[in-house]
């Protein structure tokens, strides 16, 4: 059945949409569209006159050896925040819907992270892995091991994609979580008359149940990966040591904010947009087939 | 095929007491009918000889074997739920394979008993779609599809027509009754209604919170209901319960109105006692003398019509008589039990007495 609203004003409906379209407007479509203008442009130093120069821009940037590295890093980053930040919520999603005591509070705490600012998270993971004032930090030196993420860049890169997967995991759990119950708990019952065991319930019945919602997440962590995860490297390790955590978008704040270079900032925003509405696409095109909506 | 002994099989859920010790031995090929109100415990019984519920105290054992602490999945049960519990993302045919391709059989044995059971629940056309393209009555067939194909020691159902229109509900009642018929295998239903009680059951089992209050034939807990609760649950409309005595002889029971109605055999040691009369409206007939009543209300139902009468000390009797109505609202009429039509029951306990 199919319910037509009408209005009697003729403004009414535009005056409505009106908020929603603004904020889009201002926040999306304005910096995009800037971003495209500068990005075929060269601005002088003092950015007071700008020059058109087609796409030498994009030919700077792409034939920079040091933007493949970044490109490299960016994918290591954002498979492994995304692998793990759904890996872990489904874990603990699965647990928490199981019987068990104090389900109420464990899911309350799970959901906390979610609430904490990138750059307060980043600063609550310093305290930890810090190497000299760090708990945990330390804690890892004293056991013998060298650690020290400052100056190693793998354990940069690793403890970058920890804290980023984390905040993303309270996000994920909610969503799971909701997936899990809304499969009903006859449906498990009669798979197991049927003889299935846990393991086997869970990867026939249960994951398939859930794929809706994993494709979802799957969109949403990938444009959190690339986009969102700014403020936690920016906070943690300015995407050093060298360039070992300079991710595509770290790097478009690096070149324009820092090294003032407008242009070639621009150019790079506007290929890392083309790559996650390409990711995005390639998703909706090939995973989405594999979903089943009940 | 197997018999299912349940043995002084009690349930609890912390202090509350669900199940309070329940014996019953189901034959091998019985059709076992668990009967009751809603929330008397049925449900957590059945799920108990299914394994989806723990047993507090008792024992349960299918073909002989006590199960208490065997996973579901070991006690060749089939089970089909009240909301069919179908596998959503998966074929008619994959839901009923599903359990084959587990416990390994070959593929063109699985393929063999799907077209089977397909073929008795005339399923055939439906083998690829899935549960989302199935109206009500085609997805509880496909459940039952589901149980059949296993071949399983015993059936298990709970409350499976309870989700369908009450036109579908009398027409699968009816291809269950004719399915285990033909299969023969061991089944266990649970339902709060009645008339498919009375219809399916080899012996029903009528449960009153969590106590079995009578095992017996659908006729014998008809005709001779072993309490006052399962006098007024079998039958529709339900039987009337009276207040009466014993008359100091034993010879009759006076009632209320100054009825006095006879015995049809003394009963000299029950002298004077006070019991609850259960007469049942089929029961009642029009005659010279007895019941007197002020006619209140007159259903029609077609086959047979229904008076709500009531009695001149103000209790309501009901009189079910066959046929077209030939009595008006506010008419007056004369009703007498028929013989051998009194049912009696201790007033204390509403036990029967015998
Ligand atoms: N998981 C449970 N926890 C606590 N009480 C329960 C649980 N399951 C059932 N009960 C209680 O046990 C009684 C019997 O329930 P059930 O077997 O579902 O009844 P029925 O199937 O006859 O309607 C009810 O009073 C119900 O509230
Ligand atoms: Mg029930």
């Amino acid at each position: 059945m199919q319910r037509r609203v009408t209005f009697d004003n003729r403004l009414l409906p535009y005056l409505l949409l009106a908020p929603q379209v603004a904020v889009t407007l201002v926040f999306f479509i304005w910096p995009a569209a800037q971003a495209i203008w500068q990005s075929v442009h060269l601005q002088d130093a003092f950015g007071i006159r700008s020059e058109f120069v087609w796409f030498e821009n994009f030919t700077h940037v792409l034939s920079d050896p040091n933007y493949l590295d970044t490109l490299k890093v960016t994918v290591v980053f954002s498979v492994a925040v995304t692998v793990l930040a759904m890996g872990v919520a489904l874990l603990l999603a699965v647990l928490a819907d199981s019987k068990i005591k104090g389900a109420r509070a464990y899911k309350t705490l799970l959901i906390w992270p979610y609430a904490l600012a990138p750059a307060v998270a980043a600063v609550l993971w310093m305290f930890i892995f810090n190497p000299d004032i760090g708990s945990f930090g330390r804690a890892l030196r004293a056991l013998g091991y060298d650690w020290d993420y400052r100056l190693n860049g793998g354990q940069a890169l690793a403890m970058v994609i920890m804290a980023a997967s984390w905040k993303q995991v309270s996000y994920n759990f909610i969503f799971f979580l909701a997936g899990l119950q809304a499969i009903p708990r006859s449906v498990m019952e009669a798979a197991s008359i049927d003889g299935a065991g846990p393991v086997r319930r869970f990867l026939t019945i249960t994951f398939p149940l859930l794929s809706p919602t994993t494709f979802f997440l799957l969109v949403v962590d990938m444009v959190y990966a690339f986009f969102e995860t700014f403020g936690t490297i920016h906070a943690l390790t300015q995407g050093g040591p060298g360039k070992a955590t300079e991710t595509l978008i770290f790097r478009v704040y690096q070149d324009g904010v820092v090294n003032n270079d407008l242009g070639g900032s621009s150019a790079q925003s506007v290929i890392l947009m083309v790559i996650v509405i390409a990711l995005t696409a390639v998703q909706f095109r090939f995973v989405e087939r594999k979903v089943h909506y009940a | 095929m197997a018999t299912v002994e349940i043995r002084n099989v009690r349930k609890s859920y912390g202090p509350v007491e669900a199940i309070k010790g329940i014996d019953i031995a189901i034959r091998d090929g019985e059709f076992l009918v668990l009967l009751g109100p809603s929330g008397c415990g049925k449900s957590t019984l059945l799920r108990m000889v299914a394994g989806l519920e723990g047993i507090t105290g008792g024992e349960i054992a299918i073909g002989g074997r006590v199960v208490n602490h065997l996973d579901p999945k070991d006690r060749d049960i089939a089970m089909v739920f009240q909301n069919y519990a179908l596998y959503p993302h998966m074929t008619v045919f994959d839901n009923m394979a599903y359990g084959l391709k587990i416990r390994g059989i070959p593929k063109a044995e699985i393929r063999t008993r799907v077209d089977k059971a397909a073929e008795i629940l005339e399923l055939g056309r439906f083998l690829d779609r899935r549960p989302s393209q199935l109206s009500g009555g085609q997805r509880q067939r496909v459940a039952m599809g589901r149980a059949i194909v296993r071949e399983p020691a015993a059936f298990l159902f709970d409350e499976p027509l309870s989700n369908l229109d009450a036109k579908l509900r009398t027409q699968m009642r009816v291809e269950i009754k004719r399915l285990q018929d033909r299969l023969g295998i061991t089944s266990l239903y649970v339902t709060h209604d009645q008339v498919e009680a009375m219809t399916l059951a080899d012996r029903i089992l009528v449960m009153n919170h969590g106590v079995a209050e009578q095992i017996g034939t659908p006729l014998e807990v008809y005709q001779r209901p072993a309490s006052l609760f399962v006098a007024g649950f079998i039958g529709s409309p339900p039987m009337n319960v009276l207040d009466g005595r014993i008359d100091d002889r034993g010879e009759a029971v006076l009632v209320p109105g100054g009825q006095r109605l006879a015995l049809p055999q003394p009963r000299p040691t029950d002298a004077g006692r006070a019991v609850k009369l259960g007469i049942r409206p089929e029961h009642l007939a029009v005659a010279a003398a007895g019941f007197s009543i002020e006619i209140e209300l007159v259903e029609a139902l077609g086959a047979d019509t229904v008076v709500y009468g009531r009695l001149p000390d103000g209790e309501t009797l009901l009189v079910r008589m066959a046929g077209i109505p030939t009595v008006r609202e506010r008419d007056r009429l004369t009703v007498a039990p028929q013989d051998g039509a009194l049912h009696l029951f201790d007033a204390a306990t509403g036990r029967r007495m015998e």
